[in-house]
């Protein structure tokens, strides 16, 4: 019944002439950017990711290539794009300590 | 209070998996790596600022000194960066930790010390005794010399830590005081915050100043074995 039934979007999807329809239909899962997963396929897509060492270092140097090329690596790059990262790593660490800094809230009888 | 006060001094750890390596990796990248001829402005300034820094700590060396060049550069940006992040709220200072001064002491000072003897012997076991000495004097004044040479990598790790860890505490406990004369007496609560301020701006500057005074100690005790 399932295979039925993929056959059957299989051949609408590849014979039909709908404007709708869009090229990141017919790629698999697998090679998909995140914007254009459907939210039915988001949990196969996530368990499908690289989560091999080389997989994540490759994940945490694309993230910081993309936030380095976008805000530092510039023509006429501000103050922002550092001041953003240390505003982050304050946040960090705010949550990191906030255990016992929770005990530190102003009130009258502590 | 008493328990407060040195919070922030232990080893940090997030839902108790140890952070502290992230937290010490973590002022590399601010500075990234320049790849072309001339580069995006944070480049830039780290550069020229990298080039001043070492065309005046290396131009007393000889040229056997000058190849710690980049060991001393990286040890002044590690140093200055590490200090002015642990100025930033919250923030986890990794040279407040004697154990992390040690071992930045340690081997520099060993291998200026190793250095010297190794291609220089008669001239640095000539340190021992300083010139023109009278003669009784000279076994006492050779067990002097030793201690103070022993006593050089201890110094520059418990320079570096207690002046940070004195900083941060001092600030801990005026800000403390601070927000707590707020209710008892506004004017005394002014002028202590006008003390922070001006304790800020000194712990800025000593953080500098600790990494160029590690870093220009340590190629003194270069100079000397080169």
């Amino acid at each position: 019944m399932k295979t039925k039934l993929a056959c059957k979007n299989v051949y609408l999807l590849n014979f039909s002439r709908n404007s709708t329809d869009r090229v990141t239909d017919k790629v698999p899962v697998k090679e998909k950017k995140l914007m254009d997963v459907k939210l039915g396929e988001l949990p196969s897509w996530i368990l499908m990711r690289d989560f091999t060492p080389k997989g994540i270092a490759g994940a945490f140097q694309r993230g910081y290539y993309r936030y380095y090329n976008k805000y530092v690596n510039v023509k006429r790059g501000g103050v922002a794009g550092i001041s953003m990262v240390l505003a982050a790593y304050v946040l960090f660490n705010y949550c990191r300590c906030y255990k016992e800094l929770k005990h530190e809230r102003l009130r009258k009888y502590h | 209070m008493n328990e407060n006060l040195f919070t922030s001094f232990i080893t940090p750890t997030m839902v108790g998996i140890p952070i502290v390596l992230l937290i010490i990796m973590f002022p590399s990248i601010l500075f990234p790596s320049p790849s072309r001829l001339i580069d995006n402005r944070l480049v830039s300034i780290q550069q020229w600022l990298v080039r001043l820094t070492s065309k005046q700590m290396l131009s007393i060396h000889s040229h056997k000194g000058q190849t710690w060049a980049l060991m001393l550069m990286s040890l002044i940006l590690f140093i200055g960066s590490t200090n002015l992040l642990g100025l930033l709220p919250h923030s986890f200072t990794p040279t407040t930790q004697l154990s992390m001064n040690l071992g930045m002491a340690i081997p520099l000072w060993a291998g200026t010390v190793a250095t010297g003897f190794r291609y220089k012997t008669k001239a640095s076991l000539a340190h021992f005794l300083p010139q023109g000495t009278p003669f009784p004097l000279i076994p006492m004044l050779v067990i002097i010399e030793t201690i103070s040479l022993f006593i050089q990598p201890v110094a520059l790790a418990v320079r570096l830590t207690a002046n940070i860890t004195a900083g941060h505490l001092l600030i801990h406990l005026i800000g403390g005081a601070t927000l707590t004369l707020t209710s008892i007496s506004t004017i005394t609560a002014f002028i202590t915050f006008t003390v922070l301020v001006l304790l800020t701006i000194l712990e800025f500057a000593v953080a500098l100043i600790q990494a160029y005074v590690f870093t220009l100690l340590v190629s003194l005790y270069l100079h000397d074995n080169t």
